[in-house]
């Protein structure tokens, strides 16, 4: 697999505000952001609020459609696609958002938040998408006793564990994060953490990881893009990004956080 | 380096002195100890962390300080002392004489906290009001100063505002203005800066050691981010299930941490300065507070358990006022490949 799996070009969101004219107001969440997501990278994506961030993400998903500029996935305009294009395209992106409650009916079964994605696209027989629910949920570390739990009846890091089953079922190409574990306990957070990582290498997916978590962004990431007020001030591998920014406000931002290194500290 | 506590004082007591407290809730499936037998210091002046992921009960420690606890939460047994003051029992009107005049709180989310239909000015002004008896206009004079003190921008205006029309940040600010309003001994922060930016965040703690430095306030500071217990803290208490399970002056918490969860915890903290090859995760979850076990609460989590587990350990001493609840500290203290964990592909750059 080579080449840009989503591309954003020249994309631009604005949001309008106010009922009455004179009260209305026009703000712009994201401002001529052309980004290219290659595939089988994951891809960070860092900022404060009103960065625009999840407003990107949004957009890349089709949840959003852009004021101005293009959304390509796989080379084809994603605002353009309808009909049985568009859910071809929709098979192949899947998403895992922050809150593991909200993101399920409360009153559907494991079993049946797994086998949605697989029925409303029509993949195997009966029988195949049973085993390929088993197969998932083994994937992410889920024994088969949770197939038959309910959200309620599960701890954040388990709800977590089947969104992103629910989310990879399919064998998408792209999978959009949106802060995904910025509600669970550290502890919780490094196993969600290694098995997005290890779900990527065997499965060879393509990651937008969005977070406001600087340690996770560099912990995930093999390129990093720093987003502020709608627009991106400065891309790069994670690693030089971290070790060596340039733009001074990831320099400011890389400031910011503390340091968990007592000892480094007291060295300086 | 055995130094007993550097906030310890000989001559006056603990601002704070929480004495082998323990909190239930009786619930259907049993009686949910919250909180199990935990003894806790705040000196003058002394900035302490606590530690814990949910379930650790360290919410719960500081609201039964405030007399703050949800109704069906009992005090079961131990004692919380305020300046030598035994305060557990203490009648509704009597804590309410407490809150905000010798212990003030803030919490995570600011905006809930405020009142949405007062401004700004009346609301940091009342505790003068009602307290000292001030008059309002010059409580809310007062207020406006609170408010410059902690580096509100243009505090004369801003306090005729109301609270939704604050950042985040400011907002949390005039929490803290609110809160020092009658300057208090003890202030008590619940993840004050976890929903804030990380910009934002460094700058309220830079104003809570402004504070802590210049009234020599005493203050107990409740996270689960070890980044920020590192930065502001001098004392750590880490929490889990209920109990304490380590306590100690911060460098010696995360340069050598005693107790296989603190140990485990640094390590699967993803951290910005430094490369980590492989975040560890601790298998399994916190227990149930009503199901907790008969031995060592985190035994079953535990890479290093070994029989004596299945009783729980004291609090054992591993240097000097440095403790942890382990049966590993019988004998030979604990070393791990990597000392505290961060240093994951760094080579040793430390002496000794």
């Amino acid at each position: 697999m080579s080449g840009n799996l989503l591309q954003f070009r020249s994309v631009t969101k604005e949001f309008e505000s106010g009922l009455l004219p004179w009260t209305r107001r026009r703000m712009r969440a994201v401002d001529d952001v052309s980004l290219d997501l290659r595939a089988g990278e994951t891809l960070g994506i860092v900022g404060e609020s009103g960065s625009g961030k999840s407003t990107l993400l949004r957009m890349a998903l089709r949840l959003l459609r852009p004021t101005s500029g293009q959304v390509l996935f796989d080379g084809r305009d994603v605002g353009a696609l309808q009909g049985n294009d568009l859910k071809q395209v929709r098979r192949r992106m899947q998403a895992v958002f922050q809150d593991p409650t909200s993101s399920f009916n409360p009153r559907q079964s494991v079993r049946q938040i797994l086998l949605a994605p697989l029925e409303v696209h029509g993949v195997g027989t009966r029988d195949s998408r049973l085993r390929q629910v088993g197969d998932t949920l083994d994937l992410v570390g889920l024994n088969a006793t949770f197939i038959d739990r309910y959200p309620h009846q599960l701890s954040g890091g388990q709800r977590q564990r089947v969104a992103i089953a629910r989310a990879i079922i399919l064998r998408p190409s792209l999978v959009v994060a949106d802060e995904p574990t910025s509600a669970l306990d550290v502890s919780v957070q490094a196993q969600i953490l290694n098995l997005f990582k290890q779900t990527k290498r065997e499965l060879g997916l393509t990651y937008l990881f969005v977070s406001h978590n600087l340690g996770v962004i560099r912990y995930i990431s093999d390129r990093v893009a720093v987003m502020r007020l709608g627009r991106i001030v400065e891309i790069g591998a994670a690693h030089d990004i971290f070790t060596n920014p340039q733009h001074e406000y990831t320099q400011a931002l890389l400031a910011a956080v503390p340091d968990a290194d007592v000892t480094r500290r007291a060295a300086e | 380096m055995a130094e007993a506590r550097p906030h310890r004082r000989a001559d006056r007591p603990a601002t704070l002195a929480i004495d082998r407290l323990r909190i239930e809730i009786a619930m259907q499936r049993g009686v949910a100890r919250v909180v199990d037998d935990v003894t806790l210091e705040v000196w003058p002046g002394e900035v302490v962390g606590v530690i814990g992921e949910s379930g650790s009960g360290k919410t719960m420690t500081a609201l039964s300080v405030l007399g703050l606890m949800p109704r069906p939460a009992r005090i079961a047994a131990g004692d919380i002392h305020l300046q030598g003051q035994v305060i557990t029992r203490l009648p509704d009107a009597e804590r309410r004489k407490l809150r905000g005049d010798r212990v003030a709180f803030i919490p995570q989310d600011a905006l809930r906290a405020l009142n949405p239909v007062l401004r700004v000015d009346r609301q940091v002004g009342e505790p003068l009001n009602i307290h000292r008896g001030t008059p309002w206009e010059k409580a809310k004079q007062r207020a406006v100063e609170l408010l410059g003190a902690v580096h509100l921008p243009h505090p004369a205006e801003r306090a005729r505002e109301y609270p939704h029309q604050f950042s985040g940040g400011m907002q949390q600010r005039a929490m803290i203005a609110m809160g020092l309003a009658l300057e208090p001994e003890l202030l008590i922060a619940d993840e004050p800066t976890t929903a804030l930016d990380v910009t934002v965040q460094a700058q309220v703690l830079k104003l809570l050691r402004e504070i802590r430095d210049t009234h020599g306030t005493a203050i107990l500071f409740i996270t689960h981010d070890l980044g920020v217990i590192a930065e502001l803290c001098d004392w750590v208490y880490v929490m889990y299930a209920g109990a304490v399970l380590e306590q100690g002056p911060v460098e010696r918490l995360f340069g050598q941490p005693a107790h296989p969860y603190t140990q485990m915890l640094l390590r699967a903290t993803p951290t910005v300065r430094t490369v980590q090859a492989e975040l560890l995760s601790i298998p399994g979850q916190i227990p149930q507070p009503f199901d907790l076990p008969a031995g060592c609460r985190f035994a079953d989590r535990c890479p290093q358990r070994f029989d004596r587990c299945a009783r729980e350990p004291p609090h054992i001493q591993v240097e000097s006022e440095h403790t942890a609840r382990c049966w590993l500290l019988e004998g030979e203290p604990v070393r791990l490949p990597h000392e505290s964990g961060i240093d994951a592909m760094r080579p040793s750059t430390r002496s000794g």
